[in-house]
């Protein structure tokens, strides 16, 4: 059974946000994510600076089998990346909600995290699958 | 036991000296140009390096010396008269711009081979430059773009894909600014149809297909797709992976295709080399002729030979290497094309045929699941060890490894994507009763070796020079090139 | 039946085992409409002694002509151990090494390729090699565009003294991709690209310049300050380079203050006989921030379960079977036997003989050039350093030339007038290490002879 912790907000296509306050977020891969994709080997992370749109591929995770696409969960500006994960992919198998995390984005719209699913919702959602 | 690598050979100041040059020669580059570092490359004897290379070979599995049933690769029997003759002195040092009058020869095993690959694919017009599969593929929808481009049609922007299809069609519609869009299959293998209808439109540039697909199975409503993506003014690609399955009994111009490209690496026997060099031969239709990548060989009214250039074709998609592609490959499957004749292009499709199919039967009635347990096998079919992998926990890697133990090269694995836990295995017509019989042999041992020990499966393979390779750090902790600096 | 080992029996067994009446059955499933007949015009075969008697027939008409000619593709000597190996059939029969453990020995020279690569040119990684040296020079531009994330112009700026057939081979591959190719003119004094070229460029968005090193003319690039400015513009600097030339010159990734990026060329000097223009193999080499983006495979050294270090594929998820419509290139092959020859006949020369190899192609090349300016009505045209080829101006058209000594058995160089009509009567000729003094004074006395009429006239 993965974690799923129940202070954040999910989309179904895996990832997962978190509220920083001030209209900030950040956003990471789920632990049934990192699970079902094995051992990374490569993360490609946005540009700081980039526009991001809900469902839009906003970055890569490489495993030595299979090159998934991250779709952003929210529309906004991405204002931070995990510069970490360049050398050490593997901090998303180990610590998918931590130090695995991928960017932070400014929201465009505060209440746009509304239409994501929570902690009940995601579990259901990946207990169907 | 590890063979050293070449550079741990190397000694400071030792030479092959019977192999350039000697003395001092008056040539030198100014000084600002001057190399300052070392070359990199190992200092060794002839002898050193023979032996090195040598022991190297032996570390491989190859159609000489093991069974090779890589699915959708065609591994038959690369014939040694095609290396001796295509390596003939006069071809090897032919340089690629010689004059046309001291190319006679070899322009006319060129243009023989282009009249033969017409005739056998049922095309109007072939070029041989491409210089692999996904050349030729590449070739064939950039002459599908300039078609619809030359027709001042430039809204056309997808190509349709099966979703069973190769990698490189995708890939190769992206290269041409396309947007490939991916087609589902039905659950009898063939391309559904209903799909397709409703992605066809005012977009469509074109359709990639493999047929027999990489399914294993003949698509057998060829003929309405076709028809459906002409009325959608689109054209149709015929990717040729699998063309050893029907050679000689349904050709591909007469499926309605308009252009194909031919894997001859494949098809017409020339030697895969550990990965290359390959060869995409297109062929295409009347509408597609002017189109073609250019040097074509062209034969003048007294009989003379030449090649054909911007001049002759200028809606040419243009030229695609440096000369003409890999003469030295289509040289060998000029020669092996000459061997088997009108009469042995029917044989290998019955054969490999025949071969597929029986292996089909034997590994089915030994308990193994064909994917498509109602259809015929093409030249290929798919094993799925779904099942298995649910009951025992094996998957399609452990009978991969384990098979080479047995010494037969594994099939391919994981692919197509579709079916899961699969092998597509791919005997070809050149293998005997008796090699069928021994992969049949293994696979049954492997089997029940999966239901009475798992873990020692697990572990295989125990009689390569390596044990299964660590591919997670291969890509993490990338080293990709010797540095005895790091080493030490 | 050639190549088929099936006996009566074994058919008959096989069927019965298919449950099938006939091998005509098992194609039961394609439409008998679609069904084709006989393939009246291919010809009937042939045995192996039969067709070995033909392929003798059509190679001895055409001869082994004397090559002065270079213009991509060099005659050096292979020691005749590299082709002995090469044709083993454990290295000539495999396919590409996916099943890593039953494919050791491919792997492991791919690896001491890409090691010798890195080192011949200076740069952190090399992949497994691609088609040939213009296909590299394509996929090294369009590696740039995906590189350089800060230009957004797609714009490169392509000397005129690259290829010729290079340049439309980059046209060919590119074009759909919406790349812009801009012509750097050469100096028509030195025949190589004076930095003057550039300067209408500055300040403007730049995805790569292309270096060649020798350019076509044979002649060697101010390729310092060509680096150097491609940087101070932001554009990413591409070496096309000849390796055998690497072997005297300096190193690309030394040139200017940080050294190119990226670096491809033709291997073929590199143990591919000439063979009418192919199988050849192209090289491609980069800094380590760019791998992610190097096209091709890559062989990396990794360990296995007992912690035996052993060699497999790598970073394959940038490739077209993983990747599909996203890959970095639609390419699936390497030249795998191209870059077996290469590695083992870069390991029998050895740095002193590949060194040796560079020399004696320039100065005989020198020699042919001292020789042929003698001839009245000859003349050298660029006044750049040379390596091993050269442009020599004539007072006459060079077409018959070249025909005329075609007749004689010698390959006489390469027109330039059709592919650069301002070198009127131009001749681009090469001598390599294969070529003695009297290949080339025989060479010089033919061509006397054929010139005396056309200039008397």
């Amino acid at each position: 059974m993965s974690d799923i912790p129940q202070d954040l907000k999910f989309a179904e296509s895996h990832e997962w946000v978190r509220e920083e306050g001030g209209g900030l977020v950040t956003v990471g891969i789920s632990d049934h994510a990192q699970e079902a994709l094995g051992d990374l080997v490569y993360v490609e992370v946005p540009d700081v600076g980039a526009a991001v749109t809900v469902g839009d591929a906003c970055a890569v995770v490489e495993s030595v089998k299979a090159a998934s696409d991250v779709y952003s969960p929210v529309d906004g500006e991405v204002v931070a990346v995990n510069e970490a994960l360049a050398d050490a992919p593997e901090l998303i198998n180990s610590e998918p909600y931590g130090e695995g995390w991928i960017m932070q984005v400014r929201l465009a719209d505060a209440n746009a995290l509304d239409d994501l699913l929570d902690a009940e919702g995601y579990a259901n959602a990946i207990a169907d699958e | 036991m590890t063979e050293p690598l070449i550079f741990e050979h190397s000694r400071p100041g030792r030479t092959a000296a019977a192999q350039f040059p000697a003395g001092d020669i008056d040539a030198a580059v100014p000084a600002e140009l001057a190399r300052t570092s070392g070359l990199g490359l190992p200092e060794v004897s002839e002898l050193q390096a023979v032996r090195h290379f040598t022991r190297l070979s032996q570390r491989n599995f190859s159609i000489d010396t093991h069974f090779y049933p890589l699915g959708s690769c065609t591994m038959k029997y690369n014939p040694r008269a095609c290396n001796r003759l295509a390596m003939l002195p006069e071809f090897l040092s032919r340089h690629p711009l010689a004059p046309v009058s001291a190319s006679q020869g070899f322009l006319a095993c060129m243009f023989d081979l282009q009249e033969i690959l017409k005739e056998v694919t049922g095309m109007k017009g072939v070029s041989l430059t491409p210089m692999a599969g996904a050349q030729g593929e590449f070739a064939g929808v950039a002459m599908i773009r300039a078609y619809h481009e030359a027709r001042g049609d430039t809204e056309r922007t997808e190509i349709l894909v099966p979703d069973a299809a190769h990698g490189t069609n995708p890939a190769t519609a992206t290269m041409c600014g396309y947007v490939a869009r991916e087609i589902p299959t039905d659950a009898n293998g063939d391309v559904d149809v209903e799909a397709l209808k409703a992605a066809l439109g005012p977009k469509t540039a074109g359709i990639m297909l493999t047929n027999p697909s990489t399914l294993g199975v003949f698509e057998r409503k060829i003929s309405e797709i076709s028809k459906l993506v002409h009325q959608a003014g689109g054209l149709l690609y015929y990717d040729g992976a699998n063309l050893n399955a029907i050679l000689g009994k349904v050709r591909p111009g007469d499926m309605g295709f308009d252009v194909i490209h031919m894997n001859l690496h494949k098809t017409f026997s020339t030697p895969h080399g550990g990965g290359g060099p390959g060869s995409g031969a297109v062929g295409v239709s009347e509408r597609l002729l002017p189109f073609m990548p250019i040097p074509v060989v062209g034969k003048a009214a007294d009989d003379s030979y030449r090649w054909l250039d911007e001049d002759d074709l200028p809606q040419s998609i243009g030229r695609l290497s440096g000369f003409m592609g890999n003469a030295g490959v289509l040289l060998r499957a000029y020669v092996y094309a000459r061997m088997l004749g009108r009469d042995g292009m029917h044989r290998v499709a019955e054969f490999a045929a025949l071969n597929a199919n029986y292996l089909m039967a034997r590994l089915r009635e030994a308990g193994f699941d064909p994917a498509f347990p109602d259809r015929r096998a093409s030249h290929e079919f798919i094993i799925t060890l779904k099942r298995q992998n649910k009951s025992v926990g094996v998957t399609a890697t452990d009978v991969a490894k384990r098979l080479l133990d047995h010494g037969f090269h594994a099939p391919t694995v994981y692919f197509p994507l579709l079916v899961p836990e699969c092998l597509l295995i791919e005997p070809t017509e050149t293998e005997s009763k008796e090699a069928l019989d021994g992969f049949i042999d293994a696979m049954i041992a492997i089997a029940e070796e999966a239901e009475a020990d798992i873990e020692q499966l697990r572990g295989a393979p125990y009689t390569m020079p390596v044990r299964r390779l660590d591919d997670v750090r291969a890509a993490r902790q990338l080293d990709v090139r010797y540095q005895p600096e790091a080493a030490a | 039946m050639p190549f088929i080992p099936h006996t009566e029996s074994d058919v008959e067994q096989m069927l019965g085992a298919i449950d099938a009446p006939s091998i005509e059955a098992l194609f039961d499933e394609i439409p008998a409409e679609l069904r084709c007949g006989r393939l009246d015009r291919v010809p009937e075969g042939m045995t192996e002694m039969e067709i070995t008697r033909l392929m003798h027939e059509r190679a001895d008409a055409d001869g082994r002509p004397l090559n002065f000619i270079g213009a991509g593709a060099y005659e050096h000597h292979v020691p005749a151990a590299v082709w002995e190996i090469v044709s083993r059939g454990e290295f000539y029969s495999a396919y590409t090494p996916y099943q890593a453990e039953a494919s050791q020995g491919t792997l492991q020279v791919i690896y001491e390729f890409q090691t010798m690569m890195c080192g011949l040119t200076g740069l952190d990684v090399s992949n497994a090699s691609l088609y040939d040296g213009a296909t590299a020079l394509a996929e090294a531009l369009l590696m740039a565009v995906r590189a350089n994330r800060k230009s957004k112009s797609r714009r490169i700026l392509m000397p005129r003294s690259v290829a010729p057939v290079y340049r439309q081979v980059v046209e060919t591959i590119c074009s759909t991709q919406g790349l812009q190719l801009v012509e750097l003119a050469y100096d028509p004094a030195t025949g190589t690209t004076p930095e003057a070229a550039l300067a209408e460029h500055a300040g403007g968005d730049i995805t790569a310049v292309v270096i060649p090193h020798p350019n076509f003319f044979g002649c060697f690039e101010a390729v310092d300050q060509l680096t150097d400015w491609a940087h101070a513009n932001g554009a990413l600097a591409v070496a096309l380079v000849n390796p055998v030339a690497l072997a005297l010159t300096r190193a690309p990734g030394e040139w200017g203050a940080q050294g190119v990026d990226i670096c491809c060329g033709e291997g073929q000097p590199l143990g591919s006989p000439l063979s009418s223009g192919g199988p050849y193999f192209g090289f491609m080499t980069c800094k380590q921030a760019l791998v992610r983006q190097l096209p091709g495979r890559i062989v990396g050294r990794t360990l296995d379960l007992d912690g035996k270090p052993g060699f497999a594929l790598t970073l394959q998820a940038r490739e077209q079977h993983i990747r599909r419509g996203k890959a970095t290139s639609n390419i699936c092959t390497n030249q795998g036997l191209l870059v077996t020859a290469a590695t083992i006949h870069m390991s029998i020369l050895g740095p002193a003989g590949l060194q040796q190899v560079a020399r004696a192609s320039m100065a005989n090349t020198r020699k042919l050039v001292d020789a042929l300016v003698e001839l009245p009505g000859v003349e050298p045209v660029f006044s750049g350093t040379r390596f091993h080829e050269a442009v020599l101006r004539f007072d006459q058209p060079v077409r018959p030339l070249i025909d005329a000594l075609g007749g004689r058995g010698i390959v006489g160089g390469y027109a330039l007038e059709p592919v650069y009509p301002e070198l009127k009567h131009c001749l681009l000729v090469c001598a390599t290490e294969t070529k003695t003094d009297a290949d080339i004074d025989t060479y010089v006395q033919t061509l006397a002879a054929l010139m005396r009429p056309a200039s008397a006239a």
